[in-house]
């Protein structure tokens, strides 16, 4: 279905049944992933950070578990790709839609964008990723690298 | 009817507006509307409303902007999608 997502999504930088208390340690745990892999500067982290007080990524599924899509400006990024985590608990984002609105997210991309051609592939991607619940629930099933694979060329 | 140009917002201008962007602009198509789209930050549409039929944005807006504006997700997560297109329609079309 969304064989094309792996094309995006570092090996490296695919962390499952990560057991975190804040969407905030998350993040920092996935941007450090794409920081060593060479995809985004130092400032990364902080500028994903800061942005989500303010326009949030939480994306409400309407089923048992929702996604976040953080990103930020291009100027931190170095080249595209995503970061995957999948959480053994879920950590609290805010609504994309309405800052105000809490929503406990189980599966968090977290992307570094700064191609425009790519990042509509990369978001297009996803976003026909997280509309199937087989693939979401295949993703949080996720035992390894390969696993994620496979889900994602059902 | 004529061209209608429809400014899609998102937090940075350039990711999911662009998403919404081409799914709208596809579905509109499809529906015998031209949009020419237009894209801009959601903290930037007040200076960027010249012109502007319709602003769908993924994220909140400012208030009292004069134009018509539509927050929605559906085009992200796919719930409540033809809803959206209708209102987006029926606003285009009004």
């Amino acid at each position: 279905m969304a064989e094309a997502l792996m094309n995006h999504i570092d090996p490296e930088a695919i962390v499952l049944g990560v057991d975190s208390d804040s969407r905030e340690a998350v993040i920092r745990l996935l941007a450090d992933r794409l920081k060593a892999a060479g995809y985004v500067k130092d400032s990364f982290a902080d500028a994903v950070l800061a942005r989500e007080t303010t326009m949030p990524t939480g994306l409400p599924l309407g089923r048992a578990v929702n996604v976040a899509v953080p990103h930020t400006d291009p100027e931190h990024v170095l080249k595209p790709g995503i970061a995957l985590a999948t959480l053994k608990k879920p950590v609290t984002f805010a609504n994309m839609e309405d800052p105000d609105e809490p929503v406990e997210v189980g599966l968090v991309f977290l992307m570094a964008l700064n191609d425009k051609d790519r990042q509509i592939e990369m978001l297009q991607e996803i976003m026909a990723t997280i509309q199937s619940e087989e693939a979401i629930s295949g993703l949080m099933q996720a035992l390894s690298v390969d696993d994620v694979t496979a889900v994602l060329k059902q | 009817m004529s061209k209608k140009t429809v400014l899609f917002a998102c937090g940075t201008g350039i990711a999911t507006s662009t998403v919404v962007a081409n799914a709208v602009t596809e579905a509109m198509k499809e529906r015998g509307i031209a949009i020419d789209a237009r894209q801009c930050k959601a903290t930037e549409v007040r200076s960027e409303l010249n012109g502007v039929d319709l602003i769908v944005s993924t994220t909140q807006l400012p208030a009292d902007l004069g134009v018509p504006s539509i927050v929605t997700l559906a085009f992200l997560t796919g719930m409540g999608k033809d809803e959206a297109l209708d209102k987006i329609e029926a606003e285009l079309r009004g």
